[in-house]
């Protein structure tokens, strides 16, 4: 079913949403009780978006809705009905627009070059995590891009060198497209 | 030990910085961990938790939950299917001596968040919201989890942990040079219990095949365990179970173990003939395995010139039960220092919670953080400056193992490198006399220690007639960067690029080894892939050699280099062939070769392996306030051979700061009446977050060792031990306090 | 969680609507803290008001105060020029609170409804009075380093977790509500309740009733402030101890002087005494002395929260110096000024 505006959907029912994900334009059926994090790890395949805590202490689920950063573990896909998505699979589309998703974007690039993580699964939320912060614009110093990534844990504790891609990436003449 | 992998005598990729070859999977998402492998029709398991501690339940009520669409079975232990009957098989290839624990076996609790029944759903959701609908009623009992209150019922472990090695008998007379020592120190120590928490919780994705068939997606450490664990509880063949885990999201210690989601999600799928996955909650994992409270005293008596006349080091550590879980605390102090009068005790207690884990350097971040503690008071109480009071009591002999030297020991390179660094010499050892504004400044340092050890190891390597070379094994790479040193040393040994190495791991198809942990990887498995690759490289050779004309005839293999995918007499690039050439004329399309390495019988004998470190830390206290900053740490390494600098320092790095997470932040909180864990998430158990995190400065200082064939010790725990003893240390030396009992809090801090 | 029906609210009188028709209905919006509390089932609704779509969602200067929407995000409000210009106070503190992902998406009115931090209050497999009203309190003489040392009762010691609270406490604002019976304007200070023997009621709202917007008056407390928080770790942590003060000074002297904590009650505690105390006074470490001894005076602490009582009267004692040398504490430069 539709949503109309102060018409209640059941419980048990699946409504029709639209969300463009990755710059693909998808019309989906969801629950009410469905995140968006669920939505896309459970029903889309698209599993780059990690679930750590599912609470919103963790950041591992960081990605990118409208170009702000938030946790989609506390985001229910109903509620971002409209909504333009972008998860770690689809930052390197960001950086190219035109180019497809073959290269990477710069602050992935960065993450491989600083040695940025070891098991991977904080990666996707840091990742979108820097670029939601520099889509900001509030984090210039190393001061501030350490507070401002404070959001997202990091268990094998490669802060130092997240913190030196980012960086590398926020420098001047980094690439244009590295804060999209 | 070999001089390089490359038979040119010069190693191309070993030794040189290399970012990881598993990056470009992690940082495009498209690496997936164990509850990310999609299925036809699998189901989703949600684990329902006892909310008492001890007792037993007395009724089920499952109606609600399997009324629930959707719902296709709620496992309790009244209709739970059977399994193996023994103790003995569900004794996985690390379990501590017991009854291991088994999820839904009768309606005995043992602990607050035992699994007591699984919801299986056709979603995820729905699992979840029916998993709230079962209804449990409990006869509780009185818990007891307080290590404290248990310290009378401990026991000296009656039949020991396999690999972990117990208390030597003392030596000398330890009373008695203590009571006539000019300087004595005796105090207690503890640090709180941690979880943990890798960012990955735990999961498993049990994938029917049909026809008695599994692939299983397990977050372990080494798949061969959960396979044989499996296997063994279901009696299911090996064969027929496929275990894989080509990713871990951390692990720490705590995926060295099948967990209960590993039997759950077998359980359910054998059952339902269908492909289920578990994955637990953040919550959950406060639900297993721990790092154990431990009960430290430690006595010193010394001449007044600060050597050591008495060593006293007694523990008590916690355990489940079920089982004797068993960690080396106390052995440290003896293998440390120089002492003629030393006693060491280890002894355990029983309490109502699951069974505590190995979590990151087990045991020697617990003992090391009392003995370097417990050292630094010495260095006041003598006046001597913590390094040459180090210096003073060397020892490059292990008296806890025959006295037997030690196969290299660079720790006095850390000691002068790791000063240097952080600039020592300008400290002034008196507490509060360095400050900056409203904040006092406090340097400390202390010593890590962990056995350097190697493990029964298999790998293969096959090359292809298009030249690449794929090599690998079944254990686990956690973050290390297994895949990447295990590319770099199949490249140097073959004379291939990085990029014509593919390392596969996690898999059980793979040649098998052991779980990953204990900094036992890089050398397990690094030897077993150079031998396999060697044996590879001999193959090409008897081909190359039997061409027509061929350029080779007559060239012994030790007079051959294998460069640039090329067999070349040494010294005459001109007179060779590839490898691809040698492989075609002999009419092979592909040559293979599976190896083990094994550790060094004659070296054990002969010497004792262990890394060492040295770790330097300076705090900033406000004053007042009480609040920490940890502005700088220093930590210098010697663990022989670096086979990767990138990936290296990230393993100091990633081990420094859990290290500050136990000395500043970690504590699972128990409320005692309760037996149950309060803070058991990560908003209220705290983990460093980038703020914490300032410089870290990781050294690694030049060692030989001869401990394996690769000279390589192993970097995994070393980064951790030592580190939370610089740090109260550090905090001593701004403040004047000496907080024994970690981690340190603000509420410390001002007391 | 449990199954809820959804509904998406258009206007503010549809929403108020939706919410009447089932006694069992909660509104969301950022749904950083009813969704958390929601998979942990503290929170059971039968029915979720989407509400964000509501027009509620801008920032207006009006008749010497900001009208914050009940919708505008906290990151909004934080970075928002007017509110850095005409109230400092407001923004330090929203920033000293939880993540950037998390502040993106929490809203104003969500922020002033979230729920307690109190560990047995998450835990269902524990008593707690305010989950489960009349089954105990185990916080009292259990795991209590975080707990209230300020107006706690024999039924909860619960603290209120905001930051943003604190300092709208201290600035004195007011929540504009609608509702079934129409609109009225609640005073911050008469917002959040202390635990009592109802501590399952944590605001003065009434069932239907909704939280349209919050006014901040912009006062001349925009120079001399600050927002010190205290906590466990250096960032992403709920406060121990946390000091929204302000003072305006004529010179040395103290005109008048603003001053709330955080983490020590079940809501921004504030004690106007002192902030009378400090009237007149000289802007001196004795006078911030007097009034963090008046303040901490009052404090009752439970077993493993005592440090809360010291710690709270140094705190005050430092933000009061922060404010008046016009110094805030800096968000990122952890070193407290």
């Amino acid at each position: 079913m539709l949503i109309e505006s102060g018409s209640p959907v059941p419980a048990d029912t699946k409504v029709g949403i639209s969300l463009t994900i990755n710059g693909e334009a998808r019309a989906l059926q969801v629950a009410p009780w469905t995140t968006l994090l669920d939505l896309l790890r459970e029903q889309l395949d698209l599993t780059g978006t990690k679930k750590g805590c599912d609470h919103g202490q963790c950041g591992a689920c960081t990605m990118l809705v409208n170009g702000t950063r938030v946790n989609a573990c506390l985001t229910l896909a109903v509620m971002r009905d409209g909504a333009e998505i972008t998860t770690v699979e689809g930052l390197a589309r960001l950086a190219n627009p035109g180019g497809g998703s073959n290269g990477l974007h710069p602050i992935q690039e960065a993450f491989i070059e600083h040695d940025a993580f070891q098991c991977g699964y904080c990666t996707s939320g840091q990742l979108c995590s820097s670029v939601g912060m520099m889509n900001e614009g509030h984090a210039h110093s190393r001061d501030e891009i350490r507070e401002a990534m404070s959001g997202n844990l990091c268990r094998c504790g490669a802060y130092t060198n997240i913190v030196d891609a980012i960086e590398d990436v926020m420098q001047p003449g980094a690439t244009q497209g590295a804060a999209r | 030990m070999v001089a390089t992998f490359s038979s040119t005598g010069r190693d191309t990729f070993v030794g040189s910085p290399q970012s990881r070859v598993d990056g470009p999977a992690k940082v495009t998402g498209l690496a997936k961990y164990a509850g990310e492998f999609a299925a036809p029709d699998l189901a989703h398991g949600y684990v329902v938790s006892s909310t008492i501690a001890k007792g037993s339940i007395t009724a089920v009520d499952t109606a609600a939950a399997e009324a629930v669409p959707g719902v296709i079975k709620v496992f309790t232990h009244e209709n739970r299917p059977r399994t193996a009957w023994l103790n003995y098989n569900y004794q996985d290839a690390v379990a501590p001596p017991g009854a291991p624990f088994r999820a839904l076996y009768d309606d005995k609790i043992h602990y607050s968040g035992q699994p007591v029944a699984l919801v299986v759903a056709e979603d995820f959701e729905t699992a979840r919201h029916a998993a709230a609908l079962v209804k449990l009623d409990y006869e509780a009992e009185e818990p007891l989890t307080d290590t404290e209150a248990a310290r009378d019922l401990a026991y000296v472990p009656p039949k020991k942990r396999n690999g972990i090695k117990p208390p030597p008998e003392p030596w000398g007379d330890p009373e008695g040079a203590y009571d006539r020592a000019p300087v004595k120190l005796s105090q207690d120590y503890r640090l709180a219990i941690e979880h943990h928490n890798p960012m990955e919780p735990h999961a498993s994705t049990v994938v029917f095949e049909g026809d008695g068939k599994y692939t299983v997606y397990d977050k372990i450490q080494g798949v061969s365990n959960s396979q044989g664990y499996l296997a063994s509880v279901f009696g299911l063949n090996k064969d027929d179970l496929r275990v894989m885990n080509p990713y871990l999201g951390g692990g720490f210690g705590s995926g060295l173990r099948p967990q209960y989601q590993l039997f759950l999600a077998m359980l359910a799928a054998r059952e339902l003939e269908r492909s289920v996955r578990v994955a637990l909650t953040r919550d959950q994992m406060w639900s297993f395995t721990y790092r154990p409270d431990a009960l430290q005293t430690i006595a010193l008596g010394a001449d007044r010139d600060g050597a050591l006349r008495s060593l006293r080091h007694d523990a008590i550590g916690g355990t489940s039960h079920f089982e004797d879980y068993q960690e080396v605390v106390v052995n440290w102090s003896g293998v440390l220092y120089k002492c003629e009068n030393v006693a060491l005790t280890y002894k355990i207690a029983k309490l109502d919670t699951f069974t505590p884990g190995d979590m990151r350097a087990p045991g020697a971040v617990t003992g090391v953080f009392a003995i370097e503690t417990a050292m630094d008071e010495l260095a006041y109480a003598t006046g001597v400056d913590p390094i040459e009071l180090r210096l003073r009591n060397f020892t490059d002999h292990d008296q806890t193992a025959q006295d037997k030297p030690f196969g290299s020991k660079a720790l006095k390179s850390c000691f002068s490198e790791g000063a240097e660094r952080f600039g020592w010499s300008r400290r002034d050892p008196e507490p509060r006399s360095m400050r900056e504004g409203r904040e006092l400044v406090g340097w400390g340092m202390a010593t890590g220690v962990w056995e350097s050890m190697m493990m029964q190891s298999g790998a293969h390597a096959i090359l292809s007639a298009d030249g690449k070379l794929e090599v690998g094994n079944s254990t686990g790479d956690i973050g290390t960067g297994t895949y990447t040193i295990l590319t770099q040393i199949a490249a140097d040994t073959l004379g291939l690029a990085m990029e014509d190495v593919t390392t596969k791991l996690g898999d059980t198809r793979l040649p098998e080894a052991p779980v990953a942990g204990g900094s036992w990887t890089a050398a397990s498995s690094g030897t077993a892939v150079m031998k396999a690759c060697r044996d590879v490289a001999e193959q090409a050779f008897r081909l190359a050699r039997q061409m027509e004309n061929s350029p080779l005839a007559n060239v012994d293999l030790d007079r051959v280099v294998f460069t640039g995918g090329r067999i070349e007499v040494a010294g005459d690039p001109g007179r060779g062939v590839s490898l691809v050439e040698a492989m075609r004329a002999g009419g092979v399309d592909r040559l293979e070769a599976t190896a083990q390495g094994a550790p060094d019988k004659d070296f054990n004998d002969a010497y004792e392996a262990y890394t060492h470190s040295a770790i330097f830390a300076e705090v900033k206290v406000d004053e007042e306030l009480g609040q920490v900053r940890l502005t700088r740490v220093v930590s210098a390494v010697a663990a022989g051979k670096i086979l990767n600098p990138k990936t290296a320092r990230s393993q100091i790095l990633g081990g420094v700061v859990m290290g500050i997470g136990s000395a500043l932040e970690e504590e699972s909180m128990l409320d005692h009446r309760l037996g149950r864990f309060m803070n058991h998430n990560l908003g209220e158990y705290h983990v460093p977050v980038n703020a914490d995190i300032y410089d870290i400065d990781v050294i690694f200082v030049d060692e030989e060792d001869k401990a394996n064939p690769l000279g390589v010790k192993g970097l995994g725990e070393i980064g951790i031990v030592g580190t939370a003893a610089a740090i109260a240390n550090a905090v001593y030396h701004a403040t004047g306090k000496r907080i024994r009992h970690l981690p340190i809090t603000v509420d410390k801090i001002l007391a | 969680m449990n199954r809820f029906e959804y509904v998406r609210a258009g206007t503010v009188a549809e929403a108020v609507q939706a919410l009447a028709a089932d006694p069992n209905a909660k509104f969301i919006a950022g749904g950083t803290n009813l969704l958390d509390l929601m998979k942990y089932n503290v929170e059971r609704p039968g029915r979720l008001v989407d509400i964000t779509r509501l027009p509620l969602d801008r920032i207006e200067e009006r008749d010497g105060a900001l009208r914050i929407g009940a919708l505008v995000t906290n990151a909004n409000v934080a970075y928002d020029a007017r509110v850095r210009a005409k109230a400092p106070l407001l923004a330090n503190a929203i920033l000293a609170g939880a993540s950037a992902q998390l502040r993106n998406a929490a809203s104003t009115g969500g922020n002033l409804l979230q729920r307690t931090r109190c560990y047995y209050f998450y835990d269902e497999a524990t008593p707690c009075n305010k989950r489960v009203p009349g089954s105990g309190c185990p916080a009292i003489g259990g795991v209590n380093r975080i707990h209230a040392i300020f107006g706690t009762s024999e039924h909860c010691i619960a603290t209120h977790p905001s930051d943003m609270c604190v300092a709208l406490a201290a600035l004195e604002a007011t929540v504009q509500v609608s509702g079934p019976q129409g609109e009225r304007s609640i005073a911050f200070a008469d917002f959040h309740r202390l635990p009592g023997d109802t501590p399952e009621i944590d605001t003065d709202l009434t069932p239907g009733e909704i939280v349209v917007s919050v006014d901040v008056p912009t006062t001349d407390y925009g120079t001399h402030y600050t927002y010190l928080k205290l906590r466990d770790r250096l960032s992403y942590a709920f406060a121990l101890v946390s000091v929204a003060a302000a003072l305006e000074l004529d010179g040395a002297t103290i005109r008048s002087a603003r001053l709330a904590l955080g983490g020590v009650a079940h809501k921004p505690w504030r004690n106007r005494e002192a902030e009378a105390l400090l009237q007149g006074k000289p802007a001196t470490r004795e006078s911030f002395q007097a009034a963090a001894d008046l303040i901490v005076g009052e404090a009752k602490p439970q077993s493993a929260n005592g440090f809360k009582v010291e710690l709270a009267r140094r705190a005050i004692v430092r933000g009061l110096e922060q404010a008046a040398a016009g110094t805030p504490q800096s968000l990122t430069d952890k070193r407290i000024a």
